[in-house]
């Protein structure tokens, strides 16, 4: 002790300690931080192989390392969720420039759009894909789903997300055919026109929650044919048109003159 | 001098020979249903008429059966089977009877044509005296002329009665009538700015770019009256990148580094204004396409509104939660008879 006591007014002994609690310190958090989901998964080769990709298809518009170009944004920071989505539901590459880019069948397989998001991932972080927890539509809510998509999704969306028109050319997608990862995705990169929904915002219960209430309209109606769920529009020209046809045929035969 | 018929001269034929009026026509001559003439025909329709009747009977009975065995379920699809089952035999049912019983009267019912004279609409001279005579034998009678006091308190209880259903009438209309309340919200400085429905309290550092945030007042449940609140104090908020926003002079304090809030009630017909479009940064109303721009003001850059949507003033508190810095300046919504602006 006396030793110890004699070296606490060394010169060096304050350099010392600060490394040992800086030692300390990171040792503790690399056993105890929680990993970020998907970034354990890509190795070295799948990020060589996505950015191979990616200067092959991407980087004519995003440019070489991704840093954006006059014609497309940068995707440093994006996420591997962001290119998950975009790239997995064939709306990148875009076919052709338009008030916005459409869905189609997907360019990549599944492999190779896991290489380019692993690739955009590790330019900077971002959000990532979800997991199947994350994303399980028995897990969640519909009653609060019906909540919080009723603020937030519906206007946009529909109330049963049946998609609906936005300004200029540009509609937000039905949902119907969306599967939960997508859904998830969009919430969390804001793709397109669509408004970033932060894990701040809804977190990611309440996004859970959400899918919930969505894959809850897939089974239909209970009133029976629903016309594309669209409101006014199919509804009125239905009892317009069809209605009003039979009860005018109705009419005439009951007037006519029997032969 | 041209020999030339004007093109405007019109040239007629037997003009002389037309009569004034042209006479009734009258029926033509009657024609015998198929029905009436063969009576295979006749049989056949009498089936038809039994066959419409059967069609009614199922489907009676297959909507008994149906209410019966297929119980609607607590699953859409089975609800769906239910009330088609349910609505196909109401439906036929109800439509074999009517089918039925028209199908019958047209082909198996005599067919009599009878003609119902129209008369004259004017009665006869003597009536219309007669009444005319009546009206003035009954003012005679009761002298009104001469008796000025009885003649003003008739009127006047005439005249008065209708506002027992008048003013009741007029008085229920929007309940009450202090427009006050249509001026202010219960926003008010110091008020945090909430997420909608969850009640959550906002932090700015939690409003990313791009983000969307449906914002109600934190203290909205204290409120008496929460959801007539609610309704007034709904707010829009979104974060943009600093350099895309165009601020007036006067409003320069009002946004938090690209976080602008604005009222989501909008300023045509007061429809919730939320279509965001984070890319153009335009704000897209449902009801009627009015857009506005929420990087320059909110001023209306498509459709029928006429005004920009009010902005909310938002600052940070010390625990870094956005906060109100007043209420709105405007009154929110669309117009009313005594906003002045």
């Amino acid at each position: 002790m006396k030793a110890l006591a004699a070296r606490r007014h060394h010169r060096s002994a304050p350099v010392v300690l600060l490394l040992l609690a800086l030692l300390v310190t990171g040792g503790l958090y690399a056993a105890l931080a929680p990993t970020p989901a998907g970034a354990a998964e890509a190795s070295e080769s799948d990020i060589q192989t996505g950015s191979d990709l990616f200067k092959a298809n991407c980087a004519t518009c995003h440019g070489m390392s991704a840093e954006g170009t006059q014609d497309a944004p940068s995707l440093i920071g994006v996420g591997a969720a962001s290119v998950d989505f975009q790239v997995g539901t064939g709306r990148m590459p875009m076919e052709n420039n338009g008030p916005q880019a459409l869905a189609k069948p997907p360019q990549f397989t599944d492999e190779q759009v896991a290489q380019l998001a692993a690739y955009v991932a590790s330019l900077g972080p971002g959000p990532a894909i979800p997991t199947a927890e994350q994303i399980d539509p028995e897990q969640g809510d519909e009653a609060n789903g019906m909540q919080i998509f009723r603020t937030n999704c519906a206007m946009c969306h529909n109330a049963v997300g049946a998609g609906g028109a936005l300004s200029e050319g540009k509609f937000a997608p039905s949902l119907w055919d969306s599967s939960p990862k997508v859904i998830y995705e969009a919430m969390v990169t804001g793709p397109q026109a669509m408004p970033v929904f932060n894990d701040a915002n809804l977190t990611p219960d309440e996004k859970r929650d959400v899918i919930s209430y969505i894959v809850a309209q897939r089974v239909g109606s209970p009133g029976g044919a629903e016309l594309g769920a669209l409101g006014p529009v199919t509804e009125g020209l239905w009892a317009w048109v069809i209605g009003i046809g039979l009860l005018i045929a109705c009419s005439v035969w009951i007037g006519a003159k029997s032969s | 001098m041209s020999t030339h018929p004007s093109p405007t001269d019109i040239t007629t034929y037997g003009g002389a020979n037309l009569p004034d009026t042209f006479t009734d026509p009258g029926h033509g001559p009657h024609r015998l249903r198929r029905t009436d003439t063969d009576p295979a025909a006749n049989k056949r329709a009498e089936r038809q008429v039994v066959l419409l009747f059967a069609v009614s009977i199922i489907g009676t009975v297959l909507f008994l059966v149906a209410y019966v065995l297929v119980p609607p379920g607590d699953t859409a699809a089975s609800m769906r089977t239910s009330n088609l089952l349910l609505g196909l035999g109401l439906f036929l049912g109800m439509f074999g009877i009517g089918a039925a019983a028209v199908h019958w009267a047209k082909t198996l019912m005599n067919d009599h044509e009878r003609t119902d004279e129209r008369h004259s609409l004017t009665p006869s001279e003597e009536t219309r005296q007669g009444a005319v005579q009546a009206l003035q034998e009954g003012l005679a009678d009761a002298n009104v002329a001469r008796r000025g006091v009885l003649k003003g308190a008739m009127f006047s209880a005439l005249a008065l009665a209708p506002l027992s259903v008048a003013v009741p009438l007029i008085g229920e209309v929007g309940e009450d009538w202090d427009i006050t309340k249509f001026k202010h919200t219960i926003w008010k400085k110091g008020v945090r700015l909430a997420s909608d429905p969850s009640g959550r309290p906002i932090r700015a550092a939690e409003v990313t770019l791009g983000s969307a945030f449906h914002v109600i007042p934190a203290n909205l449940e204290d409120e008496e009256h929460p959801l007539d609140e609610k309704a007034k104090a709904i707010v829009l908020m979104v974060r943009m990148d600093p350099r895309d926003l165009k601020e007036a002079e006067d409003r320069r304090g009002w946004s938090y580094e690209g976080i602008v809030a604005y009222s989501k009630v909008c300023t045509h017909v007061g429809c919730p204004v939320a279509l965001y479009e984070q890319q153009t940064h335009h704000l897209l109303c449902p009801c009627h396409q009015s857009t506005f721009d929420l990087a320059d003001g909110a001023k209306v850059v498509f459709g029928p509104a006429n005004r920009p949507l009010p902005q909310l003033p938002i600052t940070v508190d010390d625990e870094g939660y956005l906060v109100a810095q007043s209420d709105f300046h405007e009154p929110i919504g669309p117009s009313f008879w005594e906003r002045l602006t």
